[in-house]
């Protein structure tokens, strides 16, 4: 197993970190070269237009998207999420490049500004009982999914905040920034 | 549910980590800033170059622009509050943006007291000259740090000489016996709590960018090689020949800034750079690293 941590811009260290603590090497992924080396990748939290901007530029989306599920596990966090979303919501003007693998909608900043960013405990079935502690930052949304998605995790109000299609994943969330790496392991057994 | 916590104050600036923070003074300008691929915009009426050259007394800007600017892009937005202003601040927040630089670049109301932070659910950034300033700072509050440089000259030295004040002092204190460190807080006029949390993880508990001065890629890439988290750029784009082309450039030299093939690559036929002061032609009273204390 070789973790990459897709490093262009976003908190792709504490990634790193969380997995370093675990005992997973990870390699960061900044280039074409870099991504053949691995066989799962983490998407980081960060700006989904700069990341976009950059895996375009630096030609990433199809060797990506040619791989994704199938020999290539991705997980995506917040803006990872609108990353691997099929349809993304409230675009920059203009659009944004994105990677359209996982069959769901998601919505960005659908909570507002940074003054209405939030931390709630985040009901997570596969991960047992305890719930996870969900930090949101300017977070998106995921506001619908196709047959193929599955809900991992959800918020008292309903919610969808963490969804899975096979070997993809995306959560709204950061479990990179609290001290429970059970996310983390998940992805790891995907 | 709990909002604006300080892990969400901390978080959104961890998010912006490996980017480029762009100063906009119109709408238009912020979505370049976008499309180049800034991870941030500050709202500004002028840019530092332009504050340093026509002089008086350099304010918050007229909250239109602001909400001009804020309603232009999809990224987070910025804006400058005067030191010491915390009224300035009340009104940033009351805007619904996303971060308040408490800044030097401005006129300081206050030349003892900055702003106490912790009574805002807005974060704040703050610059700093030393690792002194930096734990004060901290201790009022501030969320992210970044270091001052010298605004508007287009001249990284500042920026290079406060990042790497910063990093020695850390490293001095994280070699430290933990009996020193008490007179070393007393030295640092810092709280000892937070004296105490550098020296044992060796590093700032919040995003430090660097600030200042940074006017071409290859700036961008040495801050990020130095070790910062990523760069603000003020004056350094929208002064420049073609300031599209150079905010890609930066934004692709703070990504790659270990990769000198793709910065040469970046780099080539920009066009002219911002014009450069050296920071002993600056009279001292017009200095803006010395506000702030």
């Amino acid at each position: 197993m070789k973790v990459g941590v897709l490093a262009l811009q976003g908190d792709f260290r504490e990634h790193i970190e969380v997995l370093r603590r675990i005992g997973v090497q990870s390699l960061e992924v900044r280039l074409p070269k870099h991504l053949e080396a691995v066989d799962r990748l983490i998407i980081p939290g960060g700006e989904s237009t700069t990341i976009g901007r950059l895996l375009t530029l630096y030609k990433m989306i199809d060797p990506i998207r040619a791989r994704a599920g199938r020999d290539l596990a991705i997980w995506g966090t917040c803006a990872g999420a609108i990353l691997l979303a099929r349809t993304v919501l409230d675009v920059k003007q203009g659009g944004q490049p994105g990677l359209e693998v996982m069959d769901m909608a998601v919505r960005r900043n659908a909570y507002g500004s940074q003054l209405d960013s939030f931390e709630q405990p985040i009901d997570f079935p596969a991960l047992g009982d305890a719930p996870l502690h969900g930090v949101f930052i300017r977070a998106p949304q995921i506001e619908s999914v196709g047959p193929s998605v599955r809900a991992l995790g959800s918020l008292p109000s309903g919610a969808i905040v963490a969804a899975q299609q096979g070997r993809m994943m995306a959560t709204t969330f950061h479990p990179e920034l609290t001290g429970d790496d059970r996310v983390h392991r998940y992805f790891l057994e995907l | 549910m709990e909002m604006s916590t300080w892990t969400t104050k901390v978080g959104l600036a961890q998010m912006l980590k490996g980017g480029v923070i762009m100063d906009v003074v119109t709408p238009e300008q912020a979505r370049i800033a976008e499309e180049a691929g800034a991870v941030a915009v500050m709202a500004l009426e002028r840019v530092p170059a332009d504050i340093r050259a026509q002089g008086g007394v350099a304010r918050m800007s007229d909250p239109e622009l602001i909400a001009a600017i804020k309603a232009a892009v999809t990224i987070p937005v910025m804006a400058k509050a005067r030191i010491g202003h915390f009224v300035e601040a009340q009104v940033i927040e009351a805007l619904g943006i996303d971060y308040i630089d408490e800044s030097e670049v401005l006129t300081p109301v206050d030349e003892e007291h900055h702003i106490n932070k912790h009574k805002f659910k807005i974060p704040f950034v703050c610059g700093c000259r030393n690792l002194g300033e930096a734990l004060r700072r901290m201790a009022e509050g501030a969320a992210m740090l970044r270091t001052k440089g010298e605004a508007g000259t287009g001249n990284v030295v500042e920026a290079v000489r406060h990042f790497r004040a910063v990093q020695g002092e850390i490293r001095r204190l994280h070699s430290m016996d933990e009996d020193e460190l008490f007179t070393a807080a007393k030295n640092l006029q810092a709280p000892y709590e937070l004296v105490k949390q550098v020296a044992a993880a060796g590093r700032l508990p919040v995003v430090n960018f660097a600030a200042g001065g940074i006017a071409t890629p290859a700036d961008a890439a040495l801050m990020m090689q130095l070790g910062v988290d990523g760069v603000f750029v003020g004056s350094g784009i929208f002064k420049s020949g073609d300031p599209a082309r150079r905010a890609r450039a930066i934004v692709e030299a703070t990504t790659h800034y270990n990769d000198p093939e793709i910065i040469a690559e970046v780099s080539r036929g920009l066009g002219e750079a911002m014009v450069g002061i050296n920071i002993d032609q600056i009279p001292a009273d017009q200095l803006m690293a010395k506000r702030g204390w």
